[in-house]
């Protein structure tokens, strides 16, 4: 039996995970978005009669379909890589994470699947009405879609509804509505959404005004600005407020990861929040373990107390407090969650033992005692409570990046607003510049959201109970790692594919056709 | 109303949903098998194209099945999830390829500028459907032959060593295909599926040349068909089983075991029965006559085959995926499920699949009212691939 971690093995798990899932989540943002464009613009289609509105609908349609397909083509493999190379994973939570799963494709996936076949394929078949809704179905069954997967990720940020069964070795479900509707949940449900809807309204103005500056296709890029930006500044404000729910319920479910945000290696009370910062960072210290000053910033008195716990003057727990503890504002140290951690694990053993030993009064014993301590369970498998810290630098800058294009983005749809208002589009040329960069900068600022959620979490997988080593797969490191660069390279590959395509099909532009 | 069943009715009930969903994934398979005939069936250009955008409008239908297919396997068998997936590794990892292949290929083969040229999509296409459904059906037989893997829920207490599922050999599943069962079962996927798939394109297609090739190509496929799948369900018949004592729970070898399983279950074997003829029923009508509904009879009777070969393999007190490694370790409906009350809320999930059904069957009526013909590769308003 080996007494180390097999850390290769662990590591190139995680860089297939974060691999499939971030370009997974390249696409399906675009999806989520654009399909409710598309529904609003066959809707004024329908209402108006305008072939021209019929004509931009399409055009969209065009777009969306060859980033669909690759969205499918990389979901695939992420749900079935939870039992690939996260085995121990599947069975620990599976009782509860399955469910969601299984739900999406009954529910969710088969809406999107059929109704889109009758939007791309049902044009002079079906009633236009029975088109428009068919339209309508394929937004709310991708929404419906990017819900069941959120609770089940959700679920993983905050544990709830669930009950250890010793007799099975896994966390069974107790209740499904608290699983369902967890604040985590739905907070998560609603930001990761609206940040979805404002990415396909960048895109959208984006691609329009580059036709505007190319001085093409001018009507069909006024209407899309219109509508996009209208979407987006809803959106964009419903991001943020969103986001700052995240933030607060992450404060207090997940403490590490929220000091990771911020680099708060000293609690405070009446934290101040950094706007802008830049960590320091001295050879000697390349984790950042005594990270006392940062190199510069700028920072919002008190806001950061207010943002976690809705209290100006609140206590704002750093990583030093967590790890070591912190008796003044009743901070357990890490070293104690351990210690109880492994009261929880060798209680199970023991549970286990005297079961099959026929002892009921030991197991019963042994239950207690596990019951007890159940709530450290995963802090059992640390020996050094500094394996409990996150990257902090990931963390902090992917955050800080994220929530500064927040902002941004809002900005950018009140501008272009105006401008639509003024009909002083077509002048602003550095303006439909600045849109067509801030394509790309949305991509970012949606990776970053995800890196900051999942990079922040570490060690754990399922926080408190399961960290990421104990739930890989046996298998063989190299086994994994090849597997990464298969799906590196043929992933990478398709991108280049969509991306030539989409490219293509602007600057080809809308097709003309026989409206109706 | 779930509520008042035992944990063994659920189990079995969602072994039931399980098997319903292998069986409309097998005939939709119909997809797949088409992509292998796309050259064989359309001489030129435009019939090669009308056969790429009937398989093309229901592509996601068979994909959004596989993925159905795999979360409720999660959600109401997850030791069998961690077990196989994480195991068998190269052999779920290659199917996955080849579907991740295929779910791009329809959209982006004719589009200009498309990076890998038009010949490589049709070449991804031609892959996921012969390896796809070849070692689909090859994973799918070792429910019956079983696998060398151990499972112990107790390493989860040992820090250094907690997988709980083990692989006990270093080919993880490719060593499936040493064993004759495994493959011919694998093959009569891969020849059903292109014999459903001509099926379908000769109903949903209005050519007079692809439906007279298509005739040919059915009968061609039958007898390599006949020869793998009798090869698999007489051997696996007379083959030695997996049971289970249900008081005791012990797994143990039991003579004849699937052909019990049939004996003990009448509405089974009848099921089987049903659906073999019905589907050398839609294949001798197509060949003998000008019959093009063929689809509609062998699709129902691969639904009821494949349906009752994953009953056997589960009821009946009968471990569903076996180790060899161990008996002991084998996993059944009982040991492998989700608690009583997941089952019990995802059995209120299940209700939603007839209306799932019914809407899609609707949806598909509105948009095959029409066959496709060669008008539809120049209608504008069409979305063509
Ligand atoms: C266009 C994309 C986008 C934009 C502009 C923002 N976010 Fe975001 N954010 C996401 C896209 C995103 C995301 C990709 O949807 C994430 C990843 C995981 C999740 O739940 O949503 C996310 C996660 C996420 C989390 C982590 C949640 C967790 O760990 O569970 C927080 C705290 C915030 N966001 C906060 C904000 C704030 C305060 C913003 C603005 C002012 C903001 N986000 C703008
Ligand atoms: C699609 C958007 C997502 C992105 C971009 C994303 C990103 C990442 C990243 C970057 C990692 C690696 C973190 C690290 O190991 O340091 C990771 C790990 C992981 N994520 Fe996500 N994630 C996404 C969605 C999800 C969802 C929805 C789930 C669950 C339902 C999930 C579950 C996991 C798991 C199990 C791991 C592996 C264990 C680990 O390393 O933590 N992720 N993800
Ligand atoms: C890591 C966890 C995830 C898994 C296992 C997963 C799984 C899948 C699968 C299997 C598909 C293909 C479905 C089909 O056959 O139609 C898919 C597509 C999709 N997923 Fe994911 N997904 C994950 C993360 C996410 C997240 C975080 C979102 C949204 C917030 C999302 C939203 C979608 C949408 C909208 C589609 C359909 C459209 C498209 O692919 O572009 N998924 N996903």
């Amino acid at each position: 039996m080996t007494e180390t971690f097999d850390f290769a093995l662990v590591n190139w798990s995680r860089g297939l995970f974060a691999l499939t899932a971030m370009y997974h989540w390249l696409f399906v943002p675009l999806t989520l978005g654009l399909a409710y464009i598309m529904a609003i613009m066959e809707t004024i289609y329908v209402k108006t009669g305008d072939p021209h509105w019929k004509k931009t609908t399409k055009f969209w349609m065009t777009l969306f379909g060859i980033n669909f397909a690759i969205g499918i083509a990389t979901g695939l493999i992420l749900e079935f890589e939870f039992g690939t190379n996260w085995s121990n994973y599947s069975w620990f939570v599976g009782d509860i994470f399955g469910a969601p799963l299984a739900i999406e494709g009954i529910f969710a996936f088969f809406i999107e699947s059929t109704f889109i076949a009758v939007m791309y394929f049902g044009w002079n078949k079906v009633s236009k009405k029975f088109h428009l809704l068919s339209t309508w179905l394929v937004a709310f069954g991708a929404s419906l879609s990017a819900l069941w997967i959120l609770v089940a990720n959700a679920w993983m940020q905050d544990p709830v509804g669930m009950l250890f069964n010793p007799d099975t070795a896994r966390n069974e479900m107790g209740n499904f509505w608290e699983v369902f509707l967890s604040p985590m949940a739905i907070n998560k449900f609603l930001h990761t959404i609206s940040s979805a809807y404002l990415l396909a309204s960048v895109f959208v103005i984006g691609v329009s005004a580059w036709y505007l500056l190319k001085k093409r296709e001018v009507l069909l890029a006024k209407r899309s600005i219109l509508v996009a930006a209208v979407f987006g500044i809803i959106t964009a404000g419903y991001t943020i407020v969103t986001g700052d729910g995240s933030a607060s319920l992450v404060a207090k479910n997940q403490p590490m990861k929220f000091a990771a945000f911020e680099g708060l290696y000293h609690g405070k009370t009446g934290a101040g929040l950094v706007a802008v910062g830049v960590l320091s960072q001295t050879p000697e210290d390349p984790n950042y373990e005594d990270l006392k000053e940062f190199y510069f910033k700028i920072e919002i008195p008190n806001l950061l107390s207010y943002l976690a716990f809705r209290d100006f003057n609140a206590f704002v727990p750093g990583v030093r407090d967590l790890l070591e503890g912190n008796e003044e504002h009743g901070i357990m140290a890490a070293t104690e969650k351990i210690k109880r951690g492994k009261i929880a694990i060798n209680a199970l053993a023991a549970y286990q033992h005297a079961k099959e030993a026929g002892d009921n009064e030991k197991a019963a014993e042994a239950r207690r005692v596990l019951d007890e301590n159940f709530q450290y369970f995963g802090y059992g498998y640390f020996d050094d409570p500094k394996e409990l810290v996150p990257s902090i630098p990931i963390t902090f800058y992917s955050f800080h990046l994220m929530v500064a294009l927040g902002f941004y983005f809002f900005l950018l749809m009140i501008i272009f607003l105006w401008l639509l208002y003024k009909d002083r589009l077509e002048k602003a040329k550095t303006l439909l510049r600045i849109a067509i960069f801030s394509i790309p900068l949305a991509y970012i600022a949606s990776q970053s959201g995800w890196i900051t959620a999942e990079v922040g979490r570490q060690p754990w997988v399922i926080q408190d109970l399961l960290p990421t080593m104990v739930a890989v797969s046996h298998i063989n490191a190299t086994t994994v790692q090849v597997t990464f660069w298969l799906f590196a390279v043929l992933f990478t590959t398709l991108m280049i594919a969509e991306i030539r395509i989409m490219t293509k099909q602007i600057k080809l532009g809308p097709k003309d056709e026989g409206g109706k | 109303m779930f509520e008042s069943l035992s944990h063994l009715a659920l189990q079995q009930y969602w072994w039931m949903i399980i098997s319903v969903l292998g069986a409309m994934l097998v005939f939709m398979l119909f997809v797949q098998g088409g992509q292998t005939m796309i050259k064989t069936l359309g001489k030129t250009k435009d019939e090669q194209r009308m056969i790429l955008n009937s398989l093309g409008r229901k592509w996601e239908l068979t994909f959004t099945t596989l993925v159905t297919f795999g979360g409720a396997f999660f959600a109401s068998f997850p030791l069998f999830y961690s077990t196989s997936f994480g195991g068998a590794y190269y052999v779920w990892v290659t199917i996955l390829f080849c579907f991740v292949i295929q779910a791009v290929s329809y959209e982006y083969r004719s589009k200009p500028n498309n990076f890998l040229g038009t010949r490589t999509f049709d070449a991804f296409l031609y892959i996921n459907g012969a390896l796809g459904t070849i070692l689909l059906g090859t994973a799918v037989a070792t429910f019956f032959s079983g696998s060398e893997f151990s499972v112990n829920l107790m390493n989860i207490t040992n820090k250094f060593n907690a997988a709980i599922s083990r692989w006990e050999t270093p080919f993880y599943g490719l060593e499936a295909l040493l064993n004759y069962r495994n493959v011919a079962l694998g093959l009569s996927v891969f020849f059903l599926a292109r014999i459903l798939g001509t099926l379908y394109l000769m109903n949903n297609i209005n050519d007079e040349n692809i439906r007279k090739r298509g005739q040919k190509q059915v009968l061609y496929n039958t007898i390599p068909f006949l020869v793998v799948f009798l090869t698999f369900v007489i051997a696996t018949l007379l083959s030695v089983g997996f049971a289970y004592d249900p008081q005791t729970k012990v797994v143990f070898m039991e003579p004849y075991k699937y052909l019990h399983n049939l004996i003990q279950m009448p509405i089974v074997a009848a099921s089987l029965l049903a659906g073999v003829l019905l589907v050398l029923y839609g294949i001798i009508r197509t060949i003998l006559q000008q019959f093009y509904k063929g689809i509609w009879y062998s699709g129902l009777g691969t639904f009821l085959t494949v349906f009752a070969l994953f009953l056997i393999a589960g009821w009946n007190k009968t471990a569903f995926y076996p180790s060899t490694f161990d008996l002991q370790h084998s996993l059944t409906i009982e040991n492998a499920s989700s608690s009583k009350y997941t089952l019990t809320v995802m059995s209120y999930v299940s209700l939603a699949v007839p209306f799932v059904i019914a809407y899609i069957y609707y949806a598909w009526k509105a948009i095959d009212k029409k066959k496709i013909d060669a008008s539809d590769l120049i209608d504008k308003d069409q979305h063509i691939y």
